[in-house]
């Protein structure tokens, strides 16, 4: 990227520098560690200069934001033109209860919605299932039919905000529920727009909320992937999760090349099954962490969005389209401390700063009270209010890419990249991406990631505050959550009487039509619309699919 | 030889998060101790048939969910039911402070949230298990 006589002349006089400056001056003020490493134990050294991006062609390896091979931005705008979606995952109890809340977060600027499910509908159970007790709406809302799904979106514009859903075993149906809804409230399923989580993988590496075994897994997915394309076309129909993967204690490096991984992993099956890459390819979106290591964070994703568009063409893509990537952030929600809750507003503004300097596309910021409870509304609007503080106070939005062409940051994007690359040939020496899950390879990666953190945090390696320095011993004194006592028994006298209600013969023979299809190799999603809108409930629906498929069991690895 | 202090480090309900208990199941085995990790998505017979085949000293549970009230109780009494009222429960996740003397009350001897350093958790457990 420099003249080649300018760069040996800036050698030299860093070489100069470090002698009669550098040294010196360390030799009488020792630096405060012998070796500063990031959070994937890359050594990073005391100044990066043209030296360390010397090897950059721009054009071909920078170039320009909205053209590949997009490390700048999938916008040629970006927020100058449209800000992010403030997007703030939520979901408890009933859906009355969530109801609510998306009502408040919407008057209150958020401009996206993000459900959180609870557990049992994670798992496709209905709430009154044995396996589902204790858990109704505790970490999300309870979905059971169709039926909770019109009160969930009720009085709610679904024709104007799009709705982003984070589900994956039973995806296909729960995004039957919203499409059904749509249909319902007349509104034309072409213009309804939202995202699917959708990942299968990230569940079997990291998040552990499966059903079905990864064949008909994936079948399910590439089932919603032509579905999707040709019916609901302005739906994304997979965000493939690097989140969960964080969360369950990777390092940065290990979250960009296992989720990129997938996704190129998610590629093959769709065009295995003979679509059109340049048809579903652009509605493919990601989503990522946003921990504590503010550069390295702002490299992945940068480094991200240039690996999947060189992938994509590899892969045979033509279309810009397909081989931009675009992703969801949200912040760290391991990073919170449960000790002086108050300070991780702090932590939430900064990994919110380097997701949008990573331009993102859409945000959630973490409430401060999430290390002890779900968030309360005050702490949910002072989250949201964070985000609004970035876009419209801090001047970060002023100019796309503010920290492209920083010698440190493009040198890590780099590494990064480098990296991720030496993760797949390893998972390509296991046999590739499901033979590397079945073996434990990402599982244990993930493990020995976690309790390294955790050992370096419990030795004072690593400074957590107010956790193993600047420890303050009060009591927290911070507002919980309460949810309404009465919505479980409400939820399951719906249910009872959704079932009595209902047209019997009706929803038994969109069942059994469902079976029989699973059974062959037809697209199941017409299917399951059929059994969706005749009020069979998400139990019922996947209870049918998990006798045709069978279920999935992990090993368990520590 | 002196027999090793036994625990069943448990995942009872849907709740998926188990990176907690994984690097706690680690630590306690690094201290020395023999630890047996149930897997996910046990119910509460499981825990408990488990704790019983294994025969071991301690029950640790892990839960993020918010399930804990119901979960960790009935983990509790069915111990109790079964005998095994000598067991040390411990229990660890996202646990409202409010929750801690109940869940105390019903027999969980400590609750060990975010932040909790490996050391004090094997430390409590050598303490309470005498042998």
């Amino acid at each position: 990227m420099f003249d080649k006589k300018e760069l040996e002349n800036i050698k030299k006089n860093r070489k100069d520098w470090e002698k009669n400056n550098y040294n010196t001056h360390v030799k009488k003020h020792p630096e405060r560690k012998t070796k500063f490493e990031n959070l994937s134990s890359n050594e990073i050294k005391n100044l990066f200069t043209p030296e360390d991006i010397a090897h950059l062609d721009y054009l071909k390896d920078i170039g320009f934001p909205g053209e590949f091979p997009f490390l700048r931005g999938v916008h040629p705008t970006l927020y100058r033109g449209r800000l992010w979606t403030f997007r703030q995952f939520s979901g408890f109890g009933s859906a009355e209860e969530t109801n609510q809340r998306y009502k408040y977060l919407l008057d209150h600027g958020e401009t996206g919605l993000s459900v959180a499910f609870d557990y049992p509908t994670l798992y496709g159970y209905d709430t009154d299932h044995p396996m589902s007790r204790g858990e109704f709406g505790k970490c999300g809302v309870a979905i059971s039919s169709l039926q909770d799904m019109e009160i969930l979106f009720s009085d709610i514009p679904i024709d104007k905000v799009t709705t982003s859903m984070t589900i994956n075993g039973p995806a296909a149906i729960v995004w039957g529920f919203y499409i059904a809804n749509a249909e319902n409230r007349g509104v034309d399923r072409r213009i309804i727009g939202g995202t699917i989580q959708n990942d299968i993988l990230k569940e079997y590496i990291a998040q552990k909320s499966w059903i079905f075994p990864p064949e008909p897994s994936m079948r399910l997915i590439v089932d919603t992937f032509e579905f999707g394309f040709k019916e609901i076309p302005r739906w994304n129909t997979i965000s493939i999760s690097g989140y969960h993967i964080r969360e369950a204690g990777s390092t940065a490096v290990q979250e960009l090349a296992f989720t990129v991984g997938d996704g190129v992993e998610y590629v093959k099956w769709a065009m295995k099954r003979g679509l059109d890459i340049d048809k579903f390819a652009p509605r493919l979106s990601f989503f990522f962490n946003a921990h504590n290591d503010f550069f390295e964070e702002i490299a992945k994703y940068r480094a991200a969005r240039r690996i999947w568009a060189k992938e994509l063409k590899k892969l045979g893509a033509k279309k810009p389209r397909s081989m931009l990537m675009r992703f969801h952030t949200q912040t760290a929600g391991c990073s919170l401390t449960a000790q002086q809750p108050e300070i991780n507003i702090a932590r939430v503004t900064m990994q919110g700063l380097a997701a949008v300097l990573g331009g993102t596309q859409s945000l959630h910021t973490n409430s401060m009270d999430e290390a002890l409870a779900l968030p309360s509304e005050k702490a949910v609007r002072i989250a949201l209010r964070t985000q609004q503080i970035i876009a419209e106070e801090s001047g970060v939005t002023s100019t796309v890419d503010p920290l492209g062409g920083s010698y440190y940051i493009e040198w890590l994007t780099d590494k990064m990249e480098e990296e991720t690359y030496k993760y797949w040939d390893r998972v390509e020496q296991l046999g590739g991406v499901l033979p590397a899950i079945e073996k434990g390879f990402y599982q244990r990666e993930i493990a020995n990631a976690a309790y390294k953190y955790q050992k370096e945090i419990d030795e004072n390696k690593r400074i957590i505050v107010g956790v193993n320095d600047y420890q303050l011993d009060e009591p927290i004194d911070i507002p919980i959550l309460k949810m309404d006592e009465k919505g479980e028994e409400r939820q399951i006298n719906r249910l009872k009487k959704l079932r009595k209600d209902r047209n019997k013969q009706k929803y038994e023979r969109n069942l059994e039509r469902l079976r029989k299809a699973a059974e062959g190799d037809e697209n199941l999603m017409p299917f399951i619309l059929d059994c969706v809108h005749s009020y069979a409930t998400l139990g019922e629906t996947c209870q049918v699919l998990r006798d045709v498929f069978g279920e999935y069991e992990e090993p368990a690895i520590y | 030889m002196e027999r090793k202090i036994r625990v069943l480090v448990a995942k009872p309900g849907l709740d998926g998060h188990d990176r907690g208990a994984k690097i706690v199941a680690r630590a306690l085995r690094d201290a020395g101790m023999e630890v047996i990790y149930t897997g996910l998505h046990q119910t509460a017979e499981m825990v408990v048939e488990a704790a019983i085949q294994e025969d071991v000293d301690v029950v640790g549970l892990s839960l993020l969910s918010g399930a804990h009230m119901t979960l960790f109780v009935d983990v509790a009494k069915l111990l109790k039911k079964k005998g095994m009222s000598d067991v040390l429960i411990v229990g660890g996740g996202i646990i409202p402070e409010e929750d801690v003397p109940k869940l105390k009350k019903e027999g969980i001897s400590a609750v060990f949230g975010p932040g909790t350093p490996c050391d004090e958790i094997s430390d409590y457990i050598k303490k309470k298990v005498k042998r």
